[in-house]
Formats: C-alpha cells, sequence, structure tokens
C-alpha cells in the first residue's frame, strides 16, 4: 500500500447524495417504506434516479417540507406525525418505516430521532420506526446504505450462537449462491444483513463474525464491533480473485482448512476464467479513468486490473476508509494513482489529458464525454447488477467490455450531439 | 408537509437550469450541497445532450456549515467565470442553500466583474419548476435589457412597413425540457416565414445573451410556451410597448387563428387564407370514413396548462371525441384550464397528485388517455390506451425523428399519435362484426397489444358479489347476456349508468329490458 499514490481532492463534485441508495434498498426488503423528510429537490432526484412510474405506489416517498413547516419546529414535527398517519392507513402492509434525513431537514435540525421515538410507542408492534439522514451534506451515494444498516443495529436482538453474517445488501440469486458455498464448506448458518424482510433482522453478537459484501459500509461496521461482532478482514467478492480471497478469510475465521476452499471453489474459478476469456480479449491493455461514485471504484479496479489486464490511470472514489480498505488497497499494482474526493472540472481535463480508453463515470458525465469521443460507463449500473462473486465475474467484465465493443461496431467519430 | 410519491415538476432552481441549458455563453453558479448534480442526468440521459448543463455547484458539505459558506460560493464563483468565460452569470441556490441564506447573487455582485450578473431568489419551498424557469428567463431578460428602458421609442408593431423589410418577430419560450420544443421551433419559423415574416430571436433555446440584447429589434413576441415566456413577454409589452401573442398554435383551428393574430399585430394582410385549411392532412384524414368511427370516443385529457387546453380543442372539435376529463398540474394555468373545463361542462382536475388522477381516470371510463408519462402508466394499468401530450419529460418524448405539436406537421403528428393507440376505425368494425367467432377473445383490442381491460367484467364472480352487497340489486340471466355483448370498453360504464338508473327507480333486478330502458334514458 505504500507505493500508491494517495491524493485529496476538493472542490465541485458530480456525485449522488445518500437518498439514492434508496433505490435498491427498498428493492432489498419489500415490508419496509423509506420516507425521505426534505424537499422538492430530495423527490424529483429520487424519482430521478429510480424511474418511479412504473410503480403504482412505490415503497418511498417524500414529505415535502413547506414553507409554513420552516417557520416554526413544533409545526414541523406535527405536520410529520399527520403525514405518516396517513401514510400508515393507506399502506397497512408496512412493516418498518425508515425516516430518512436530508440536506434541509439537517440544517434546520429537525428532530428525526424523538419522531421515531413517538411513533414507535404509538405503533407498538404493527410498524418499527427508524431514522438515518441520507442527506447530501454528510453523505455520498452509497453511504445511504450505511446508514440505513447502522440504524437498525440498535434494534438487533443479541444472540451467542456461532454465524457467518453477511452485511451489505446483495442481489436476491447472488446472496443465493453464496449461502450455498458456505454451506458447502461446512458453514452452516449463515445469514444477510439487510435481511430479506425487515422484520427478520439477525441476532447478532461475540460469535457473530462479520463478512462484508461491500465496501462503503464503515458506520455499520464500527457499531457491529461495539456489538462484540468480530470483523473478518478480506477484500470485496468482486471478480474472481476477490471473491477466492473473500471465501478463504470466512474460512479461515471458521477454521476450515484452505484446500477444502480451493477444491470447492475450484470448478467456479475455471468457468469462470473461460468465460472471462472472451472479456479480456477486449480490455487488454486498456486505459481506465474511474470517476467517485459508487465508492466501489477501488475493488472494480483491483479487478479490471488484476484479472481483465487494464491499465489504471486514475482511481477515483467519494472518500476512503483506509482500514476497510487495506486489502484492496494492497492488491492494488505499485504507483497507483488514487484520488480521494473531486473537483469535477480539474478531474475532467486530467480525463482530456490522459486519453483513456474508458471512463467509469456517473449519468450526467457519460454522454457528454461520449460526445467527445471518450468512451464510457455508467457507475450506476454497479449498484443494480448481480456483479458479486465468481460466478458472477463474466457480468462483471461485460458490463465495461460492451461499450468498448460498441464502439468497435459503430465506428462514426464524428457525431452531432446538440 | 405534503406527501409526494411522484411530482410532475422538479424544484424551481431545475427551471433555472432549464434556461441556463438551453442557451450559449451563460454559466449558473448554483450553491448547493452534494447529491443536486443529479439534475444534469435530466438533460445529458433524457435529451441525450452531449454537453453538460452549464452549472457549477458549490457542493457545501456538513463541516462547511459551521465556517465560512460565503467564501466557498466566491471561490466556486470565480473558477466558474475563469474556466467558462460567460457573457452573463446567473447566480442562485437550490432548497438547502436557501435555508443558509449566504445571498451569493449579491456575493457575485460584490466581486467586480464586468458582466451582467442575474440575482436569481426561487423559493423553494413554494414554487416549483416552471415557475423556476419562467422567473428566470425573466430576469435573464430584465438584467440585460434595463438599461434601454425608456431610452428607445415604444416599438410600434406596424415600423416594419416603413422601414422596407420584411415583419420581425421573436419566439419566446421554448426550452429544454420542454414537450417537442426543438421541432415546434422549426415548424413556426417555417410557417411564419411561408407568410412572409422573418424570425428576429428564438429564446431561450440556442439564445446567447446577445441575442436577448436584439429581442426589440422585433416588431412583436410570438409567446409559444406561456408557462415559460409571458411574464417576460408582459414585461417586454410594458417596458418597450411590444405587443404579443396570446393563442398557442397547437391543432388546425388555433394554427389558422395564430397566423390571423401575427397578421393583425403586425398589420399585414393575410392573403393566402384558403390555403390553410389545407396545409395539414388533419382536416381530411379526421373527414374520411374510417375516421367516423372516432365520433363521440371518450378522452381524458391531463398535462401542463398549454398542452391540456390545446388537446381539449383539438379533440373535441378537430377529432369528433368528447371530453369527458380535463386537468393540469400547473397551478399557474390553473384559471385558464378551469375556463376551458367549463366550456365543456366539465370540472377541471388541478392537483399534483397522480393517485387524484388515477382517480379521476377510472370514474370518467374514457376510451383515450391523453397525459403525462404518468398517466400513460395509470392507463396502462387500467387497460386504456394512451398518448403522451405534455411534460415532464421521458426519453420517449425525445424522439428521433422530427416530431413537432405546433402547427401544420404537428396536426399531422397529433393525428397519428393520438389514434394509432384506439384501434383504426376498419379494424374496429370488422372486430365488432366477427366478434362472435370463437377465433375472437373478449377483450381483443388494438393491434398495439394492451392489457387485458380491467373495466367490471361479468365473468368475474368475486366483482358480482360486490355489487351484490354494495347495491342490493340484482342482474338477471338476461341482462347479463346483454351486457356481454356491450363493446368491452364501454362496458363498465354501461353497467355503472344502468346500475345508476336502476336505484334512482327503484329497479331490484336488471333485465335486458332494463339495459335498454337506461341505454335510452342516457343517450
Amino acid at each position: 500500500m505504500s507505493s500508491l499514490e494517495l491524493n485529496k481532492e476538493t472542490g465541485p463534485r458530480e456525485v449522488f447524495c445518500g437518498l439514492t441508495s434508496i433505490v435498491w434498498l427498498h428493492r432489498r426488503m419489500p415490508d419496509a417504506f423509506f420516507l425521505v423528510v426534505g424537499s422538492r429537490t430530495c423527490a424529483h432526484l429520487i424519482q430521478s434516479a429510480a424511474g418511479v412510474m412504473i410503480f403504482a405506489e412505490p415503497r418511498f416517498g417524500t414529505a415535502i417540507l413547506e414553507e409554513k413547516d420552516l417557520a416554526g419546529l413544533a409545526d414541523a414535527h406535527e405536520e410529520l406525525d399527520r403525514v405518516v398517519n396517513n401514510l400508515i392507513s393507506r399502506r397497512p402492509e408496512i412493516k418498518t418505516l425508515f425516516l430518512v434525513g436530508s440536506c434541509p431537514s439537517e440544517v434546520i435540525k429537525l428532530d428525526l430521532a424523538t419522531v421515531a421515538e413517538k411513533l414507535n410507542k404509538r405503533y407498538l408492534g404493527q410498524v418499527r420506526f427508524v431514522n438515518y439522514s441520507g442527506s447530501g451534506i454528510e453523505t455520498t451515494f452509497t453511504q445511504g446504505e450505511d446508514g440505513a444498516l447502522k440504524a437498525l443495529i440498535p434494534i438487533m436482538e443479541d444472540t451467542e450462537d456461532d454465524k457467518l453474517l453477511l452485511v451489505g445488501t446483495l442481489a436476491n440469486n447472488v446472496e443465493d449462491r453464496f449461502k450455498k458455498i458456505f454451506n458447502n464448506l461446512g458453514i452452516s448458518k449463515v445469514e444477510s444483513f439487510p435481511p430479506r424482510q425487515s422484520t427478520e433482522l439477525p441476532k447478532i453478537g461475540k460469535n457473530t463474525k462479520v463478512l462484508l459484501t461491500q465496501p462503503y459500509l464503515s458506520d455499520t461496521v464500527r457499531d457491529l464491533k461495539h456489538r462484540g461482532c468480530q470483523i473478518i478482514t478480506a477484500p470485496f467478492p468482486l471478480g474472481v480473485e476477490g471473491s477466492t480471497k473473500w471465501f478463504l478469510a470466512a474460512a479461515k475465521a471458521f477454521k476450515i482448512n484452505e484446500l477444502k476452499v480451493h477444491e470447492i471453489i475450484a470448478p467456479l474459478t475455471s468457468r469462470a476464467k473461460i468465460a472471462l476469456e472472451s472479456h479480456i480479449k477486449i480490455l487488454r491493455g486498456k486505459k481506465l479513468f474511474l470517476l467517485p461514485e459508487s465508492q466501489l471504484e477501488i475493488s472494480l479496479a483491483r479487478f479490471l486490473h488484476n484479472e481483465c489486464e487494464m491499465e489504471l490511470i486514475e482511481v477515483g472514489t467519494p472518500y476512503l476508509n483506509k482500514d476497510l480498505m487495506e486489502e484492496e488497497l494492497n492488491l492494488l499494482p505499485e504507483s497507483t494513482k488514487i484520488v480521494e474526493g473531486q473537483h469535477v472540472e480539474k478531474q475532467l481535463d486530467r480525463v482530456r489529458e490522459s486519453n483513456p480508453d474508458l471512463v467509469v463515470c456517473g449519468m450526467g458525465l457519460a454522454n457528454p464525454l461520449e460526445a467527445e469521443g471518450i468512451n464510457t460507463k455508467w457507475s450506476i449500473e454497479m449498484v443494480f447488477s448481480p456483479i458479486h462473486g465468481i460466478d458472477q465475474a463474466a457480468d462483471l467484465a461485460a458490463l465495461f467490455s460492451r461499450p468498448l465493443k460498441r464502439n468497435q461496431i459503430l465506428t462514426s467519430k464524428t457525431l452531432v450531439t446538440q | 408537509m405534503e406527501l409526494t410519491l411522484w411530482t410532475y415538476e422538479g424544484p424551481p432552481h431545475v427551471g433555472a437550469m432549464r434556461i441556463a441549458s438551453s442557451m450559449k455563453d451563460i454559466h449558473y453558479v448554483l450553491h448547493a450541497p452534494q447529491g443536486d448534480t443529479y439534475a444534469d442526468l435530466l438533460f445529458t440521459m433524457i435529451e441525450r445532450r452531449g454537453k453538460r448543463p452549464p452549472v457549477t455547484y458549490t457542493t457545501f458539505q456538513a463541516r462547511d456549515l459551521g465556517g465560512d459558506t460565503a467564501e466557498l460560493v466566491k471561490r466556486n464563483i470565480k473558477e466558474a467565470v475563469e474556466r467558462f468565460k460567460p457573457k452573463t452569470l446567473l447566480v442562485g441556490e437550490s432548497c438547502t442553500a436557501e435555508l443558509i441564506q449566504d445571498q451569493p447573487g449579491a456575493l457575485a455582485k460584490g466581486m467586480g466583474f464586468d458582466i451582467p450578473i442575474v440575482n436569481l431568489e426561487l423559493p423553494a419551498y413554494s414554487k416549483k419548476e416552471n415557475w423556476g424557469a419562467s422567473e428566470t428567463f425573466y430576469q435573464l431578460i430584465r438584467t440585460i435589457s434595463k438599461e434601454k428602458v425608456n431610452k428607445i421609442n415604444k416599438i410600434n408593431p406596424k415600423r416594419w412597413q416603413t422601414s422596407g423589410r420584411r415583419p420581425k418577430v421573436n419566439l419566446l419560450g421554448p426550452s429544454l425540457l420542454g414537450f417537442r420544443c426543438r421541432d415546434d421551433v422549426i415548424e413556426i419559423q417555417r410557417i411564419l416565414s411561408e407568410q412572409g415574416i422573418d424570425t428576429n430571436v428564438v429564446a431561450p433555446l440556442g439564445a446567447s445573451p446577445d441575442d436577448i440584447s436584439r429581442l426589440t429589434d422585433a416588431e412583436i413576441n410570438v409567446c409559444l410556451y406561456p408557462e415559460i415566456a409571458e411574464t417576460s413577454c408582459e414585461w417586454l409589452k410594458r417596458n418597450f410597448g411590444m405587443e404579443y401573442t396570446t393563442i398557442i398554435p397547437i391543432g388546425i383551428k388555433n394554427t389558422i387563428n395564430f397566423i390571423n393574430e401575427v397578421h393583425s399585430k403586425l398589420d399585414l394582410p393575410l392573403t393566402n387564407k384558403e390555403e390553410l385549411e389545407n396545409k395539414s392532412k388533419l382536416p381530411w384524414y379526421s373527414k374520411s370514413v374510417d375516421s367516423n368511427y372516432l365520433t363521440g370516443k371518450r378522452v381524458f385529457i391531463f398535462g401542463d396548462g398549454t398542452h391540456a387546453i390545446s388537446a381539449a380543442k383539438i379533440a373535441q372539435e378537430e377529432l369528433g371525441f368528447e371530453v369527458v376529463g380535463l386537468g393540469t398540474y400547473s397551478r399557474e394555468m390553473a384559471r385558464q384550464v378551469r375556463a376551458t373545463a367549463k366550456d365543456l361542462k366539465l370540472e377541471a382536475i388541478i392537483t399534483n397528485n397522480y393517485l387524484e388522477v388515477e382517480d379521476a381516470m377510472k370514474k370518467a371510463s374514457p376510451e383515450l388517455v391523453l397525459g403525462t408519462q404518468m398517466e400513460r402508466h395509470s392507463a396502462k394499468r387500467l387497460g386504456i390506451p394512451c398518448a403522451v401530450i405534455s411534460t415532464p419529460m421521458h426519453v420517449q418524448d425525445v424522439p428521433a425523428r422530427y416530431s413537432p405539436q405546433m402547427g401544420w406537421e404537428g396536426a399531422n403528428v397529433i393525428f397519428d399519435d393520438w389514434v394509432h393507440p384506439l384501434m383504426m376505425g376498419l379494424e374496429e368494425h370488422l372486430i365488432d362484426m366477427f366478434k362472435h367467432d370463437f377465433e375472437f377473445v373478449d377483450g381483443h383490442q388494438s393491434h398495439l397489444g394492451h392489457t387485458t381491460s380491467k373495466f367490471p367484467n361479468l365473468n368475474d364472480t368475486e366483482k358480482e358479489e360486490e355489487i351484490k352487497d354494495k347495491k342490493d340489486i340484482v342482474w338477471t340471466d338476461s341482462g347479463r347476456t346483454e351486457l356481454t355483448k356491450v363493446p368491452f370498453f364501454v362496458r363498465g360504464k354501461v353497467k355503472s349508468n344502468t346500475e345508476k338508473y336502476a336505484i334512482s327507480r327503484g329497479i331490484p333486478e336488471i333485465s335486458d329490458e332494463t339495459l335498454y330502458d337506461a341505454k335510452a334514458f342516457f343517450s
């Protein structure tokens, strides 16, 4: 890690705020509702990011603050009470209601914790209320999930049972695959957090061994540690290498022989390598520039360099938790340039100067870069697609090879885009 | 506090972004936290723009709040001006920045730049996107043109006659994220040009601050989208005497009325009056016998004010539909929409809540919905065909082909877009003739493959029970059989009307005769 080039940058950012993670969290827990307490901007952000119209009534919404709510705080609490009551009578199937703080609710210091506490008493046995902040002044994109999970920890019961706890939202099919593999390894009790139903929260305690599936859960990890959980340090299960080391780390924690792990995952690894071949052919030697957004950038860079043979120009990340990312940083090639934070204009200058073959960026930047003749992959897809695990390694690579392949098919370089 | 699951309009600063992104040589410094950059994707993804919106977000964080956010604003303004070298700078704040009151506009004005600075105050907790766009456009024009106020003579719309040139007009209102604005502008310019009228400036779409400063070179303004341009047109009229048009050229009648209005304001004789009727295929297509089947089709309309009002007129007068519901989400246009609804003997639906719109749609049991993308989804759930006539913008509303709503070609596009989701006349006739053949399953609808109708169906025993319970009336076998013969798309309406009739007359059992009695009563 010492040989990496770590930089910090500040300035205007082009990154989503933590509210955006509601888009996948609500799908993970279909019995939960996410109520943002915010402005019309918050409502517009979520619907723009989520394509809400396909739902008759989505399982997330915004209590939009109006002028009269800003006048006096007591009013705002009462108003929120009224909105929640209406919501619950309309949607009796809701079991957990997340009150999600936003930039404006944080600035006016709306005390959502107190509101949640009051509501918990009123709806005891019917709906559970938790609160967290997804505000852009405190959180980026995926940090919203960190906040939501952290908010659930205090209501998770204690247990002394030995178990493996997978922490971080996974696609259901990936989760099933992982559980099957762990069972084959001899780890029988494997649970997930967040669970598929908000009411089925795992119990935790000193014999709970936590294995992270996502790299953006700093606060959740800290609070799980406080509850006595043991944290398994490992790279993240992206690509064959990351997933293998991830399984190995879990096996070690459960004192399972390394050979057994290799024996069980060997067939997976060899078929994954075959599947990866066609993508490596396209990606090999191509120069990659990752802009900060999903916080998966470091793991993706490691996968795309080590397994897909891409060259790394710059790896942007919204923030860097060196402890959590240590294993990943160790796997990066020497002198990789990592930039924490962003000054979007300066970073785009560097993109243009470095002439990359592929830029991983947000949706606001993708088409403008394409119009300049720079290939892009938008990063939000990474948090919606099943990309974790050995069996998904080729799918993950495909997300990056597809734009390059497409560019080979479409040869015109001088498009009029306006 | 208002619970919102989905909203028709964004916040007002997104309206300001629409103006800034529509124009050239403008930059907008927006005092806003991380995350507000989501709005960029409306332009780059939905409109597939190959350019970033010209917006710098100050991106303040919680830790900045204790310190000097004003310094952060100034740093961003300085960098933006140096990097982008705009000819005019817009400065404003999003919802959160409004609360911390840094007054970025005032800060910018104190920094000694030699470019016009427009200080945008867009109250985020009471106003919405279209208002924000309108206000921004107005403030921009005002800032650039205010020096000329009282310095130039009131504009005489006839002055072109003595200057030995064709009359000139400005087209005001078209913007990015506006419904089919790109193509409307081309269509209207073409029509005006054919009439011997030149376009001086189109704004905001494609205009620069220099263009704004020469708005007064035109004789009159064409207000294409009142939601965006009416305030500006009014200001230009008040200060420079510039007349502006009030008729929106959507549909044949209003395109002709619009041409008349422009000619009369310019005192330009209209010499090709007869020709105008034949410029679009809509009148003939609507008259041709295949369209007989459109007569009295029940249509439900919801959208922005301009497009909803225009749609009602076209539906009623040019296609021979029956308008059974009309509404808008634009509070600013509520008065006009109410007036149009009143003429149609309807009560306008003025709401920002799509669930209320869906309920109203259900009650009206229309055969066609003309709405926004949200109404398209609601209609899909109800099994009703739908055409989209209004923003909020969706990637489908930015078609690759030339597809205006205004003018002659706009009328052609409207005929196709509205009629194709319905069954074609001949096809409908054939299906009606052969519907009892075994090849035709009940619910056969159109070639577009809509989902089965969700209207009450008598085969559905559950619903039958429900009706018995609720209304204490019974459908006899003969009544039931007769009801299945009613085309499925009006069956719901016929059923509820017959029940209403039966209840009002105290008839406990509905037979085939009751159904015909009710039919006669309501016709």
